[in-house]
């Protein structure tokens, strides 16, 4: 069995977002990259599965090369190999247009279930519709048994359960598994696996960030006494009309 | 030229974000000097409830089929084309997020999910969209000539219209999906968190699962959904699907009341949104506070019984 995880880089959960150029860029100074949370969830998922049916697990990542030291991370976790297509993203609809290019042959594709630097959420759907296969969106189970895949997934207002003879593409949700740690001899072993640089070829034509903004910040807090706590329902009826 | 809505149907009604995407699709249509029509796949639902808020034309497709993406992307690939729809309009919810890329996919669209935003047209097709987790907002520009809108629950408006709309029944067939349905689980009686309009989220501080009757009680007099921190989720006093923050689901509501939660980046992420916030902590100094518009310092054993109390008045 082949299995394609896609992975994205994005500042470490803790970084304080700001904007440099009249907030037209991202402000990189000092921020820590790592392996999307929910990218961490598809590479461990894909490894559990490649490894139970004797397959092999692919790392795919648009990008450009800061990223591999992330990318390495991915191949200590156990991926196999790793392909680097080395472009500037400018959106994830570009993003799923590269990734399609090398996509055909697995026999599933996972992906996060968003990017939490860009939050779009696009590339397990566009991927699924350039190849022509099933996406599932959001799955908190993924299963291979009887030659076919089975998954949870998330829907408005409860859960869901389906199957897909394969293939097909799936993004990772919060509670598919426990990521990963890579161990020594998995870094050790990280550090030869192959790593192949693709030149890019999609068309980035879709959309073109503009500016940036940061909300507003709040102008401070009224604080209610606690032996009046009640009071703050009156406040949120009355003042803040909120309910 | 049109502009089209994909009007989820969920257990033979329609949400209330589908109203809204309708209420923006009318208001963009108005702008570009065209109409609107809603796109509605599903059986039961009564088609006057869109027109209502704003839809001119409902086309209706009857069909028990469950969705699946695949399928309901080419049919409303094809209704695109047959009411020569240049813009789609979508609710960010799991359904709409699920569908859109597929769409635009076949449209050739370019596609923006998590969008607050009216299009602003004077320079281009500019929307703004939420990033990093809440953290910042991005304003984007579609460059193609078409276009695919997923629309944040609770960020628009409902304009209503003294208006049915017209209905027309359309046999445009489903695509054939690769995927089969084997058992769904709604959870009944609760509102969905992203489309909450109030929110009552607990933390660690509140100790344990055995006192989350409380939050509830609390919510169910208020009309809200539950939350949670994270930590409250890992630890299963909470099932995952209440978790909000940076790794969790990112909310907008009018209201968002937190109990026992220090108020950590990774939190603050995902709820920063909200209209108003309060927050109530024993400890002074927690960050929540300074992200808050109301606040209460004290116990939330002593607090929430005082809360349920002046709120069932
Ligand atoms: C990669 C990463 C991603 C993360 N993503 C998220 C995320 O998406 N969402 C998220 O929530 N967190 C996330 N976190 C965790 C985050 O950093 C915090 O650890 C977490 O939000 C803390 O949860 P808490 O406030 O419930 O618990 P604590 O930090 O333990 O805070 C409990 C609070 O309750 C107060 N308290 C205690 N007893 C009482 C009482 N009786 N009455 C009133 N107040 C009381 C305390 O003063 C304290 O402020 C992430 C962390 C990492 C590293
Ligand atoms: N630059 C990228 N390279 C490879 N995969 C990516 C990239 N960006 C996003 N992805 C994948 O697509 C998922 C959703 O990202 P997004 O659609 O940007 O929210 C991520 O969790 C990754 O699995």
């Amino acid at each position: 069995m082949k299995i394609l995880a896609c992975i994205s880089v994005v500042p470490d959960t803790t970084t304080k977002i700001t904007f440099t150029d009249n907030n037209t860029q991202f402000n990189t100074a000092g921020v820590q990259y790592i392996l999307n949370p929910y990218d961490e969830l598809a590479v461990t998922r894909g490894l559990e599965i490649a490894e139970a049916n004797g397959g092999t697990l692919t790392i795919v990542h648009v990008g450009k090369a800061e990223a591999e030291p992330v990318i390495r991370k991915a191949l200590s976790m156990g991926a196999n190999e790793a392909i680097r297509i080395d472009a500037e993203p400018t959106d994830a609809q570009y993003v799923a247009e590269e990734i399609a290019k090398i996509a055909s042959g697995y026999d599933l594709i996972l992906t996060g279930r968003e990017s939490i630097d860009y939050n779009s959420g696009v590339v397990c759907g566009m991927l699924g519709s350039l190849l022509g296969i099933p996406s599932i969106n959001v799955v908190t189970r993924i299963d291979f048994a009887d030659g076919k895949f089975s998954f949870d997934r998330d829907i408005d207002g409860g859960r869901e359960s389906i199957t897909c003879a394969g293939p097909c593409v799936a993004s990772a949700q919060k509670d598919l598994c426990e990521p990963r740690i890579p161990n020594m001899r998995g870094i050790m072993a990280a550090r030869t696996k192959p790593l192949q640089v693709l030149a890019p070829q999609a068309n980035a034509n879709f959309s073109k960030c503009t500016s940036y903004e940061l909300p507003v910040a709040k102008s401070g807090v009224k604080l209610i006494d606690a032996q009046e706590a009640g009071k703050l329902i009156d406040i949120l009826r009355n003042e803040a009309k909120v309910i | 030229m049109s502009v089209l809505v994909f009007a989820e149907i969920s257990d033979g009604k329609f949400k209330k974000a589908t109203f809204e995407a309708v209420s923006y699709g009318r208001q963009v249509a108005d702008m570009l000097g065209t109409e609107v029509v809603a796109l509605a796949i599903g059986n039961g639902v009564n088609t006057a409830d869109l027109g209502q808020y704003g839809a001119q034309t409902t086309i209706h497709i009857a069909s028990s089929e469950s969705f699946t993406p695949d399928a309901y992307a080419v049919a409303a690939n094809a209704v695109a084309n047959e009411v020569n729809a240049s813009i789609v309009i979508v609710s960010n919810t799991y359904t709409g997020k699920s569908i859109s890329p597929r769409l635009a996919q076949l449209m050739g669209a370019s596609l923006a999910t998590n969008v607050v935003s009216l299009p602003n047209t004077t320079q281009g097709f500019v929307v703004k969209r939420g990033v990093f987790s809440g953290k910042a907002f991005s304003f984007v520009d579609l460059q193609r000539d078409k276009k695919v809108i997923a629309i944040t629950p609770n960020s628009f408006e409902l304009a209503t219209f003294d208006s049915t709309g017209t209905t027309t029944s359309s046999s445009v067939s489903l695509g054939s999906s690769g995927l089969s349905i084997t058992a769904v689980n709604k959870v009944t009686g609760k509102i969905p968190l992203t489309e909450a309009e109030v929110v009552v989220s607990g933390g660690r501080g509140m100790k344990g699962p055995e006192n989350w009757h409380m939050i509830e009680e609390l919510a169910n007099i208020l009309g809200a959904a539950t939350a949670c921190s994270k930590p409250v989720s890992d630890m299963e006093w909470r099932p995952h699907s209440e978790h909000v923050g940076q790794t969790g689901i990112t909310i907008k509501p009018n209201l968002y009341i937190a109990i026992g939660i220090s108020g950590a980046i990774q939190h603050l992420a995902g709820v920063s949104s909200s209209k108003v916030i309060v927050a109530i902590n024993k400890d002074p100094e927690a960050p929540f506070f300074k992200a808050a518009d109301y606040g209460i310092v004290g116990d939330a054993f002593d607090i929430l019984p005082q809360l349920i109390t002046a709120a069932k008045n």
